[in-house]
């Protein structure tokens, strides 16, 4: 399917998406009480997307001076989190990119581990990493790093005066 | 010719001839003793450097080459590191049967010395059920080892514990009944009564088929029971990482180890006795240069030279097979293997009953 | 709604002592921890495995040992030196991995690699993937409790090290590529010595296949052991053999051509039983596949720079930036977020152990430990790519 395709469908089932094409491949951002919706209906919709090869998230601190967050609403003064979501069909074999965009104040989203199963070990990563909180997730702890540590490195006010190393 | 026969009862004439009968009996007991434990050294040394060897030859490597001359020294080198080290005890171990476990397998190891003849006339005790003595004494080894796995309060000790024992009972099954067939042959259960049955020939190639089907059932049963690879499940290296003797070091896993080996060759040592004729030489029908050619070889050489064939032939397995599951394992021993022995067996005896055998 | 987390080294590791949880826990399983120093885990993987018996009823990965947080320092490195953090995520295809960075950077920078560096690339990432599914191999088969494959591996495997000493100058690591191109043109012992190579890796395929493929016990440890269905690969994004093994066409070479594989003839090879024995026969094949290409580029390197121009300090524009490729475990994918500067503003690996390792405890539940050491085996985890 053509990126214009995509739009189509997207738009019928969700027309208060926004796209943005810039890119190599299409991205769609979408509210984040949308998001458990329209993810069953990316797998099991017309759009058969099966397989969700990439999923992370960015830290904006400082939201208002980037514009490539796409942001027009007012976030917190934390900042924001962009869930990005990379998704494609084993089936039509387009790409489509999923963001979700996430108040640093309260990053919680719904998980979607339900749905594409690699997404539990993705998400725990994320949550590990960035402090983003998926609701419904079956196992929600820390991946990587021990289980006392404070903070989530990824995050761009993350401080760490003994191991980090300013430039 | 020489003989280690003439020596022996010179030895013995001249302790009877010195001493009173209660003395002179002390004093074998005590040589004996001394000789099984400097061939337990002595074999533990050479076969590990054996398999190091073999193993390397068929790696397509060097292997051990640098303590002494051709790497002979390597093994001697190890055991004094091995008795340098500190034999730890875990903490929550039973400490008892912890530090006892390792003497039981190496007492058990010992015991089964006693009926091999190692040459014509030099054996320690000829006892005339001695085959029998042999499959009796080996099973005592199981105990060690479940004490050992047990003892360690370590799971993957009691797991590597656990299949040993249940793979050790399970083919001592097929092994006992391999040795049965040859024994129906012989018609004795004393080992010299079984060597001298094959004056005329080895039973493997008396006993028709089914005694070579009888062989290979041993050596398959042989290989289980002492817990070498295909079928080292007790020791998995990649699943339990030392199995039963994970939490042994120093001289106490050093014990642990050389009664690997030795077990090994007790056990080709008896596959030797029983198929291929223990010392005797080998003699083909009426060929009689040829036959008298072959008894210049001396008794002691051909016994060696068998049992360490024999060891090759296991240490070959190791170093080809990949590992069995341990479902598998047993399968294939209660499936195949013991249905087979038994329906062997039958033949044999019929061969026996019918005098069938050349 | 979520489990608030628990202290890491006081609950979730499981207790030691065999004898107590075997008699306090009656029912409850055997739980033993499998790593993080483990002979079967090739690294510091964590797992904790409960046991009925010996049936594995669930397995928790524990990772994070060897997390040096990839992600984070790339964020303070230039473009052209987080490149070399890569080589040790992956290790044994630190080409690749390499390859996926510069594939992305140049994405960004739109630039025009020349043909010469194109082909010596592809000519790399097949060599690297033969040496690392020749490890894999001999790994597998000791995972199996058979040694000596081990060393009939490294035998060739020692010829590939070589050939990679002598052009990049490193034997593992060896961040040869830079964006543009690669660093050094070929050594000019190169392509005779890669020729020698192939000539001799051919007969010992077949070797293998005797050595192992062919084996009884092996088949019987690995046919039917650990089946992954096509939808849940797909669902756990398995990648790489693993995926294609469960009948899932995923090789990024074949389906999102870079460089020159779309004018190489290859197959995508695909078995469709999911089992380990289907992951193992993927592997075998693809190290045939990889000669196929080594032989038709060899010969055919073109003439020109190894190395396009390119400014001493190099600054993405702002946007994102996605290029995946296929490493010997699976897809790679480098997703850098830009925002104008000389360092990635934020980077992504999607590492393919990553998510071929979440399948574990689906494929493994109801199987025996030793089962496990053959599934372990033939996902061919490296756990410096799963923590990054």
């Amino acid at each position: 399917m053509t990126k214009d395709e995509l739009k189509e469908h997207i738009t019928q089932f969700q027309p208060k998406a926004v796209f943005e094409e810039t890119g190599e491949w299409l991205n769609v951002q979408v509210e984040t009480g949308d998001w458990k919706p329209v993810a069953h209906w990316l797998r099991n919709g017309v759009l058969q997307m099966d397989y969700l090869f990439c999923l992370t998230c960015i830290h904006w601190p400082t939201a208002g001076k980037t514009p490539a967050a796409g942001n027009t609403a007012d976030e917190g003064s934390g900042g924001i989190f962009m869930m990005v979501y990379h998704f494609t069909s084993t089936v039509f074999r387009h790409v489509l990119v999923v963001k979700v965009k996430l108040t640093s104040d309260h990053p919680e989203i719904e998980t979607v581990s339900d749905i594409w199963r690699t997404a539990e070990f993705h998400e725990r990563e994320v949550f590990d990493l960035f402090g983003v909180r998926f609701l419904h997730h079956p196992d929600l702890r820390r991946l990587v790093l021990t289980d006392d540590f404070e903070g989530h490195p990824l995050r761009k006010d993350f401080e760490d005066p003994v191991n980090m190393i300013k430039l | 010719m020489f003989s280690l026969e003439t020596i022996t009862n010179s030895i013995q004439q001249w302790l009877y001839s010195t001493f009173n009968p209660t003395m002179a009996l002390i004093l074998e007991c005590a040589i004996v003793m001394l000789l099984v434990i400097g061939l337990f050294a002595v074999l533990g040394l050479v076969l590990v450097l054996m398999e190091r060897k073999v193993a390397a030859r068929m790696q397509i490597r060097l292997g051990p080459n640098r303590v002494g001359p051709r790497g002979m020294l390597q093994t001697a080198a190890d055991t004094l590191k091995l008795m340098m080290k500190e034999g730890l005890t875990p903490d929550g171990a039973d400490k008892f049967l912890f530090n006892l476990a390792p003497f039981i397998v190496m007492i058990a190891a010992m015991l089964i010395m006693a009926p091999i003849a190692f040459a014509k006339g030099f054996q320690i005790w000829d006892i005339n059920i001695g085959v029998l003595y042999v499959s009796a004494v080996s099973s005592v080894s199981v105990i060690g080892i479940l004490m050992a796995g047990w003892a360690s309060n370590n799971k993957y000790s009691l797991l590597g514990a656990m299949r040993s024992g249940a793979q050790i009972v399970s083919y001592e099954l097929s092994a006992g009944l391999s040795i049965i067939s040859i024994v129906v042959l012989a018609g004795s259960l004393q080992v010299s009564d079984i060597i001298a049955s094959q004056q005329t020939g080895w039973w493997l190639f008396r006993g028709h088929i089914p005694a070579l089907i009888a062989f290979v059932i041993f050596i398959i049963a042989v290989t289980a029971e002492t817990n070498r690879a295909p079928f080292d499940l007790a020791e998995a290296e990649s699943e339990l990482t030392a199995g039963f003797h994970t939490e042994y070091s120093g001289m106490r896993f050093a014990l642990f180890f050389l009664a690997e080996y030795i077990n090994i060759f007790i056990v080709c040592a008896i596959g030797a006795t029983l198929f291929l004729g223990g010392w005797m030489p080998l003699h083909i029908g009426n060929w009689d240069d040829f036959n008298r050619i072959m008894d210049y070889i001396p008794s002691s050489l051909w016994f060696l030279g068998k049992t360490f064939c024999l060891i090759f032939l296991i240490m070959w397995f190791r170093w080809t097979f990949p590992r069995l599951r341990v479902d598998q394992l047993l399968s294939l021993e209660w499936k195949y293997l013991l249905p087979i022995s038994m329906f062997n067996l039958l033949l044999i005896t019929l061969i026996a009953i019918m005098g069938w055998h050349f | 709604m979520y489990r608030e987390t628990q202290i890491l080294n006081s609950n979730t590791i499981a207790p030691t002592t065999a004898r107590d949880l075997a008699m306090d826990e009656a029912g409850a399983g055997l739980v033993i921890n499998v790593g993080p120093q483990h002979p079967a885990t090739h690294g510091v993987l964590h797992l904790v495995i409960t046991l009925e018996g010996e049936t594995i009823k669930k397995i928790e990965p524990h990772l994070g040992y060897i997390h040096r947080s990839i992600e984070k320092m790339c964020e303070s490195l230039s473009y052209r030196q987080f490149i070399y953090v890569t080589s040790r995520m992956d290790y044994l295809s630190a080409h690749i991995n390499n390859h996926g960075c510069v594939l992305c950077v140049e994405k960004g920078l739109q630039l025009e690699i020349p043909p010469r560096a194109q082909v010596i690339r592809v000519l790399m990432d097949e060599l690297t993937r033969i040496a690392s599914h020749e490890l894999w191999w001999g790994a597998m088969a000791m995972d199996l409790g058979a040694f000596t494959p081990f060393f009939y591996a490294f035998r060739e495997r020692e010829t590939i090290n070589d050939i990679m000493e002598e052009t990049c100058g490193t034997r593992l690591t060896m961040n040869y590529m830079v964006p543009g191109g690669v660093m050094y043109d070929i050594h000019p012992n190169f392509q005779r010595r890669v020729k020698d190579f192939i000539q001799l890796f051919n007969s010992k395929i077949d070797e293998y296949d005797d050595l192992v493929t062919g084996n009884i016990i092996f088949q019987n440890r690995t046919k039917g052991i650990g089946v992954l269905s096509r939808e849940d690969a797909i669902s756990f994004g398995c990648t790489g053999p693993v995926g294609r093994a469960s009948g899932v066409a995923c090789d990024i070479r074949k389906l999102y051509p870079y460089e020159v594989y779309d004018k190489v003839n290859f197959d995508e090879i695909i078995e469709t039983a999911g089992d380990s024995y289907a992951r193992y026969l993927v592997r075998i094949k693809e190290l045939r596949q990889s000669v196929r290409i080594i032989e038709q580029l060899i010969d055919n390197i073109p003439e020109g720079d190894f190395q396009a121009k390119t400014k001493a300090v190099l600054k993405l524009p702002k946007g994102e930036f996605y290029s995946r490729v296929e490493t010997a475990r699976g897809e790679l994918g480098v997703y850098i977020v830009s925002e104008g500067g000389t360092t990635p503003y934020r980077i992504k690996f999607r590492s393919p152990g990553f998510s071929n390792l979440s399948a574990l405890d689906h494929m493994s539940r109801g199987c025996k430990i030793g089962d496990l050491m053959a599934i372990m085996g033939t996902l061919d985890l490296v756990i410096p790519d799963i923590d990054r």
